[in-house]
């Protein structure tokens, strides 16, 4: 779609403009749905850290997620289901220089793509995970995922979901990534700077993005799209004041931040290329 | 003058990549090809390059194309089950158009099969083991030297045609000592293709219009302004999904048209005394060897048997096997299957002359001996 008004001046107000493939647009979105906001605060994240479109690559898997690398300009991947990380791993490897982002999903990262996801985190290599938890397989109609709430309802959970549910966090912690954050799309501002901290740290950086699925989850469960919004805003909160409440008062609240930060340990790509620069002898 | 030294199927066929220039490796261990990920993880660091074992099959073919993406020449290694894992990742690799070079190593299948012993049943998969249609060339050298010049030659095509490449051995050449010619390898001796750059402006670059040769000018992931989409979705020109049936109708039969007009050029047998041969071997890798030397058994009893050894498996040298079964009585297809290259042959041979099969799959390799019995059965008029 063209845009009465001329980029340049957009351009001026809103500097990410830059990176979106404006003539890909409109998305594949519904109404309402939280994918938008973390893309912007990627690309709101990317323009304050000043890196420019060239120095980018995007990588996703398949869903509704992973439908952003196509309006990303940038060096975009859009690849097979769940292994959005193995060629985001090819690729960084092969080109460290490049600042590469994973835009993944649930199911994606966490069902089919669970192995990579844990060994791209062990392997602490530099990647920014944008990992969209809507709770469902959104591009599929709304089947049950590994982070589906028990009770809700899915397309194929009918009488409510009683598997348990994967705390994508804790996953990654223990499996050795070393920025772990978990943000909203109700909380904005808040997504854009630990999208923007994941990206300057040196290492395998996921972001939990809790986002509504308005039109496939919400119909399911009864929820209009405020009433999503409005049930991160009341049942998030930051995880400083989380850690102070005492345990019978964290029951339901879901800590939002920077949940881990570890600097010490070793970045793949550099460990290599280190390795590499000593057996060819110097340079 | 030739300089001989004495080679490991497997190490050749990671050294000849090197070679060839490839500077990415991925893999995940499995008998009977995990040799070439040890030689690569040797060498591939001291080259500059990147060796990774991944956590599966499918990450490894997923890494490989990402590397393909960033302008590295790529390859991975595997067999029988490996392969299968492999698949939906080169079906990816060929609908994006990303060179790269897969290996099959094979051993007895189905699944977990005869690890350790040879098989020759991926010939149907390695074309169509990966849903939907399309063309990807296969190549099957038949000794350790040829391994070598496969795997230069799987590189060149790779580039060349955007495409991924698949190269099949079998345990016996893998593991096979066998002298080399390394004259032919040395610097400036072969011949080495590099993928095209676009020859556009940033502003005219389009990634995925393809060029009168129908390759597409793709340039690496990282070139400042030549910025770009790639989607395993059915996509237009500048890389993203469209489903307007016109341009997906153009891009299937382009992805297999730009390597079925190759066809001419990329086709490569080997005939043995075909010249006045009345019936004809046609075979390939391990089974080939036993057939040559059939062959000459059949001779000495008086019997005009020759040899067509198919290196290009696919595209398929049609035309070849079509003159070549009216030019004899009978084709004996020879193959450690249950009968899957024959299905070619019959179709090829429209008719011209009988086709029949000599079947093995149990990891035993089909002796020379055998071959020549079917050889003598054929020549009395049986079967
Ligand atoms: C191998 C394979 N299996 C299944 C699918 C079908 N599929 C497409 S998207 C998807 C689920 C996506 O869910 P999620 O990752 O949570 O993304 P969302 O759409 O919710 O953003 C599935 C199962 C597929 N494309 N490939
Ligand atoms: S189905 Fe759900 S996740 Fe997908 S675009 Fe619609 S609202 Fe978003
Ligand atoms: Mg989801």
């Amino acid at each position: 779609m063209g845009t009465p008004i001329p980029m340049e001046k957009i351009i001026e107000k809103k500097p990410y403009f830059k990176y979106l493939r404006l003539d890909k647009m409109p998305t594949i979105w519904c109404p309402g749905c939280g994918i938008g906001q973390a893309f912007r605060a990627a690309c709101m994240a990317l323009d304050e850290l000043g890196i420019s479109n060239d120095q980018v690559a995007m990588v996703s898997g398949i869903g509704c997620s992973s439908r952003t690398p196509g309006y990303f300009d940038g060096f975009t991947l859009h690849t097979t289901h769940g292994r959005a990380l193995t060629f985001a791993t090819g690729l960084k490897l092969s080109k460290p220089e490049l600042t590469t982002l994973v835009f993944t999903g649930d199911g994606d990262a966490l069902a089919i793509g669970g192995n990579h996801f844990i060994h791209a985190a062990r392997r602490n290599i530099d990647l920014t995970v944008v990992l969209i938890n809507n709770w469902i397989y959104g591009m599929t109609g709304g089947q049950v995922s590994p982070t589906t709430p028990e009770g809700a309802y899915a397309t194929t959970t009918p009488y409510g979901n009683y598997e348990p549910q994967f705390d994508i966090a804790r996953v990654a912690i223990a499996a050795g990534a070393t920025y772990v954050a978990r943000g909203t799309a109700y909380h904005a501002m808040e997504l854009k700077k630990l999208i923007m901290d994941g990206i300057k740290h040196k290492g395998f950086a996921l972001i939990e993005v809790l986002s509504p699925c308005t039109i496939v989850y919400g119909r399911k469960n009864r929820m209009s799209i405020e009433e999503m919004y409005f049930w991160f805003k009341e049942n998030t909160i930051p995880v400083k004041a989380w850690e102070k409440l005492p345990e019978e008062k964290r029951a339901g609240k879901i800590p939002r931040g920077v949940l881990y930060h570890d600097d010490s340990r070793p970045e793949y790509c550099e460990v290599y290329w280190n390795k590499v620069k000593q057996l060819s002898g110097g340079e | 003058m030739a300089k001989l030294e004495l080679k490991y199927g497997n190490h050749a066929c990671a050294e000849a990549a090197i070679l060839a220039g490839c500077r990415f490796y991925a893999g995940y261990p499995i008998t009977p090809s995990s040799e070439i990920a040890e030689k690569m993880a040797e060498l591939l660091p001291k080259k500059r390059g990147v060796f990774i074992q991944m956590e599966d099959e499918i990450a490894a073919m997923g890494a490989v194309v990402g590397a393909s993406f960033a302008g590295l020449k790529s390859m991975t290694a595997t067999s029988g089950p490996g392969f299968s894992l492999k698949q939906e990742n080169l079906g990816y690799a060929f609908m994006v158009e990303a060179p790269c070079v897969v290996v099959n190593v094979q051993r007895g299948g189905p699944s977990t099969g005869l690890p350790t012993q040879p098989g020759q049943q991926e010939i149907m998969q390695s074309l169509w083991g990966t849903h939907g249609d399309k063309l990807i060339p296969v190549f099957y050298p038949g000794n350790v030297q040829e391994i070598m010049e496969e795997t230069i030659r799987a590189f060149n095509w790779a580039e060349r045609l955007r495409t991924p490449v698949v190269l099949l051995l079998d345990e016996v050449l893998g593991h096979m000592r066998e002298t080399v010619d390394v004259e032919q390898f040395e610097e400036g001796k072969f011949e080495v293709w590099n993928r095209k750059m676009p020859d556009v402006p940033p502003e005219e670059y389009l990634p995925y219009r393809p060029g009168e040769d129908d390759v597409p000018a793709i340039a690496p992931y990282g070139t400042p302004g030549y910025r770009g989409h790639a989607t395993g979705l059915h996509h237009d020109y500048t890389g993203f999904p469209t489903t307007n049936p016109e341009m997906c109708q153009e891009l299937i039969e382009r992805l297999i048209r730009k390597v079925q007009r190759k066809q001419p050029e990329m086709e490569k047998n080997e005939f043995y005394k075909m010249d006045d041969a009345e019936i004809a071997i046609i075979t390939f890798g391990t089974t080939a060897r036993a057939a040559k030397t059939a062959v000459d058994l059949a001779r000495e009893k008086g019997i005009k048997a020759g040899l067509m050894r198919v290196v290009t498996v696919w595209p398929s040298p049609e035309k070849t096997i079509e003159d070549v079964a009216k030019g004899v009585e009978a084709i004996l297809v020879p193959e450690l299957n249950m009968g899957q290259y024959v299905l070619e042959v019959e179709r090829c041979s429209r008719g011209a002359c009988p086709v029949y099969r000599l079947n093995r799959a149990n990891g035993k390799i089909i002796y020379p001996n055998e071959i020549l019995e079917k050889v003598e059965e054929i020549a009395r008029g049986g079967k």
